[in-house]
């Protein structure tokens, strides 16, 4: 529902990191996403693409890496991935845990065409 | 082609603001609770009932989030308290820079409770931090008892469930015992209250746990006091 939101976020985020690197061109930004996070992949991606048209970041392709909900096996502290209700520790065997979810919703990389490589060794924060 | 790691928050513009904001409000000790809920789940219903409960002299206020009209400031004014509506004009959930901006023309040395009631939506105010102590969560009886399990985020995030119209319980086919067990398998440490806004039933336990929140802040501020005092006879 808030998908264009996000999508401008990376988008000010892409347009902050070609200020501090002008000989770069970005053409690909790579986000984790959670499930709990709240965001539809393919809505953030449609976003983004109409956002980007007829930018100076065209054609700029948005990876979305999205990590389903996380568990923690209550018998033998095991982290498991599986459906928001839960289900049997793949370890163990066991029907208790509880859920921990995954609420990423971050920044993994971006990917830069040559001529960048020089400046972008000390990434100022 | 080059891959460089970039390790940052997509919403970190929202989540400075709201540190910044959790400073303001502990330096004055103010207790900012956010309130979360599906639209017509009884959130200002149950700040209707908050506020008439409170002397005049209580130090609170209250901003309320819609996408349009000014109707809950309205009814919220009535008790005489200080209440700004936000009418985000499209927007699905609060941010922290539209909280900054209400919070611009009141001096917050004058609270010590600010009650923030969210737009209506299960989904995308969970993502965006307002610089809150907690985040509270209302379900209505007429609603589902799985929603805990369908809207994760929200339940995950939040330390009290409002299960609110309970008056209306004998007419729908929600299951008490299931919403809770559902809530708490997402939070297993999730605080529960029932309440009916209607004939006030239960509405004691909330005003109990909001005034145990309450003392809890000035009893964090009593410590920090004297701490400040010890280390300056030192």
């Amino acid at each position: 529902m808030h998908e264009m939101g996000i999508a401008n976020s990376v988008l000010d985020a892409v347009q902050a990191e070609a200020r501090l690197f002008p000989s770069a061109h970005i053409c690909k930004v790579g986000l984790r996403i959670g499930a709990m996070a709240g965001v539809d992949p393919d809505s953030l991606g449609f976003c983004f693409e109409a956002l980007v048209r007829g930018t100076e970041f065209e054609p700029l392709i948005l990876e979305i890496e999205y990590s389903p909900h996380k568990h923690r096996c209550a018998s033998c502290g095991g982290l498991f991935d599986g459906p928001v209700e839960g289900s049997a520790c793949p370890v163990c065997g066991s029907e208790d845990s509880q859920f921990i979810g995954s609420d990423e919703l971050e920044f993994a990389y971006l990917e830069v065409e040559d001529g960048a490589d020089a400046a972008r060794t000390e990434s100022p924060q | 082609m080059e891959r460089m790691p970039l390790e940052r928050k997509v919403l970190n513009e929202n989540d400075r603001i709201a540190g910044e904001l959790r400073t303001q409000f502990a330096r004055h000790n103010v207790l900012c609770l956010n309130l979360i809920g599906s639209p017509g789940s009884g959130k200002t219903t149950l700040l209707e009932r908050t506020l008439e409960s409170f002397a005049p002299t209580e130090r609170v206020a209250v901003l309320t989030g819609d996408i349009q009209t000014e109707n809950d400031a309205k009814r919220l004014a009535r008790f005489g308290f200080p209440v700004k509506q936000i009418t985000t004009g499209g927007t699905c959930h609060l941010d922290a820079r539209m909280i900054e901006k209400a919070l611009a023309d009141w001096r917050l040395e004058d609270l010590d409770l600010l009650l923030i009631e969210n737009v209506g939506n299960l989904v995308c105010p969970s993502s965006y931090d307002l610089g809150e102590n907690e985040k509270v969560v209302l379900l209505s009886v007429t609603e589902g008892e799985d929603k805990p399990l369908k809207y994760p985020a929200i339940f995950f995030k939040s330390t009290l469930l409002v299960l609110t119209k309970l008056d209306l319980l004998m007419h729908v086919p929600f299951q008490l015992a299931a919403a809770e067990e559902n809530a708490r398998h997402i939070h297993n440490k999730m605080e529960i209250v029932k309440v009916s806004c209607l004939t006030r039933d239960g509405a004691q336990s909330w005003l109990q746990w909001l005034s145990e929140r309450r003392k809890g802040v000035r009893a964090a501020a009593m410590v920090e006091v004297q701490g400040a005092a010890e280390s300056a006879r030192v």
